[in-house]
């Protein structure tokens, strides 16, 4: 049976860390993702994991790492934030590319400069082409929980690639909550053994890894990615089921809140989503029929099931919290436009918000929403910018 | 030409899963010197097999007999590694060798 814990998102992390137990494990400290690693450090000081656990010099060094353990037939974790996954990029893309299941904890934070140590979400945001899968968290125990599944959804023999799980800096990875943790056993059975498909150790079966591709297959092998990306929407779903089956809690590619009668639905992603839903709340008791859809997985991007979920409604608002500079709204406002496109003509308004860890309010949301439903809103808003 | 294999016959992430297909990559079309060895001069030593990094130096009983000309990719390496008193392997223009 489940135990009940008060945890920080950080901890609920290195708890499932613990549970899954990976053969290795890259390790750098960066505010605001440092407690979680330190906490993991104690468990393997502890003699509480068999983990490998490598401190390595800086976060390219991590990621470097990570795929040289995980070439070698290892399951292997890290974890980062902002200007660490800025460091790590270059080989970012190389482990997805080389199509190593990683799976890696990003606790979002802005990037610099200047320098600022809260939450948007511009480090994983600038990550979205890296070839890795992304799913975010609402709080801590979806922090948790997808930490487990990432495992399953990264090994996938129809998948393959490495996955990447948000929580937000400091608004969940320092804030204490209510965190169901599985039986130790039952994490073990659901992620199983790995066994990797071209392990290097494997001496009788000698394999190259990265060797020069140029105009000769480079294009092939970015073909196969983007096919692994397709398998992984049939797949991701499959493993939420089963997941939900033994944690009693449901999970969907994004979550529908209040959103299937109504006139005016916002999307976002992150810890927003909690203070939306009592926006929600709110403004259904005033008689305004809106709802939220809360995207949980933004890579692969669903943009079919959302075209489904998004065509009743008669406006749109979407919650950014990262810029792209120079781009009509921010990410998940041009996923969303772009997957409606052709299909329907809901005026979809794009809101930035929340950068460098701006606080956002219930008010504020229902603004948004008021103004989405009005027409008011002009294509592209700021909330709380002076 | 033979069309090259498509993304779902070749193995994922560009790893190369069979050992010694280096074999099945014709590198001799790079070449645009080709080593040319006297017999007269040649003593033996070997020494252009050990350095040939495509393995293309040819020995049979002990004897250098030739040069894998699928594989020399023309680097000129043999001819600067053969012991300097000999001197035995020279590199002639691939030009040369057209009719
Ligand atoms: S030229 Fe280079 S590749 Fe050709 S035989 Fe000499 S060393 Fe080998
Ligand atoms: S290095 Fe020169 S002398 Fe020695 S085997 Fe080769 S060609 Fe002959």
């Amino acid at each position: 049976m489940a135990k009940v814990r008060a945890l920080t998102g950080n901890h609920a992390v290195s708890e499932a860390m613990r549970q899954i137990d990976p053969d290795v494990v890259a390790c750098y400290p960066i505010t605001p993702q440092t407690e979680l690693m330190q906490k993991f450090a104690d468990f393997y000081a502890d003699g509480l994991v068999r983990t490998e656990l490598i401190c390595v010099e800086s976060e390219h060094s991590a990621m470097s790492a990570s795929v040289g353990a995980s070439a070698a037939g290892a399951r292997v974790m890290t974890a980062t934030a902002a200007n660490g996954l800025a460091l790590m990029w270059e080989i970012v893309y190389i482990a997805a590319s080389t199509r190593l299941p990683i799976t890696m904890t990003v606790v979002n934070r802005a990037l610099s400069a200047p320098i600022n140590i809260h939450c948007d979400h511009s480090d994983s945001m600038g990550c979205r082409d890296t070839g890795w899968i992304q799913l975010y968290a609402e709080n801590s125990q979806e922090a948790y929980d997808h930490a487990i599944m990432a495992v399953r959804i990264a090994e996938h023999p129809d998948v393959l690639l490495p996955v990447m799980s948000m929580l937000d800096g400091f608004i969940l990875s320092h804030t204490m909550e209510r965190v169901e943790i599985l039986e130790d056993e039952q994490v073990k059975a659901f992620i199983g053994d790995y066994t990797p498909l071209y392990p290097l150790l494997d001496v009788d079966n000698p394999v190259t890894y990265g060797p020069l591709d140029l105009q000769d297959y480079y294009f092939e092998h970015k073909r196969q990615q983007i096919g692994a990306m397709e398998n992984a929407r049939v797949v991701i779903p499959e493993i939420f089921a089963e997941y939900g089956n033994l944690s009693g809690r449901e999970f969907d590619i994004f979550e529908r809140y209040k959103s299937d009668d109504a006139e005016v639905i916002l999307v976002c992603l992150g810890s927003t989503a909690g203070t939306a839903k009592v926006a929600i709340d709110e403004l259904r008791a005033g008689g305004i029929k809106a709802g939220l859809v809360k995207l949980r997985v933004f890579r692969p991007f669903p943009h079919g099931e959302l075209v489904e979920a998004l065509s009743g409604a008669r406006a749109i608002a979407v919650l950014d919290r990262s810029a792209s500079f120079g781009a009509e709204g921010g990410p998940i406002h041009a996923e969303i436009r772009s997957a409606l496109y052709g299909r329907t003509d809901i005026p979809v308004y794009d809101y930035i918000y929340g950068l460098g860890g701006r606080n956002i309010f219930v008010d504020d949301i229902k603004n948004v929403i008021n103004l989405a439903l009005e027409g008011k809103a002009g294509e592209m808003n700021y909330i709380g910018v002076r | 030409m033979k069309k090259a294999p498509g993304y779902k016959d070749i193995p994922i992430g560009g790893l190369i899963i069979e050992a010694g297909n280096a074999e099945k990559y014709e590198t001799g079309s790079w070449r645009s010197f080709r080593p040319v060895r006297d017999d007269e001069k040649c003593i033996h030593c070997l020494i252009c097999w050990i350095f040939c990094p495509d393995s293309a130096i040819i020995v049979e009983d002990g004897k250098v007999v030739g040069v894998d000309l699928d594989h020399c990719k023309g680097c000129g390496i043999c001819a600067r590694e053969c012991p300097k008193k000999v001197q035995a392997i020279t590199m002639v223009k691939e030009s040369e060798f057209r009719e």
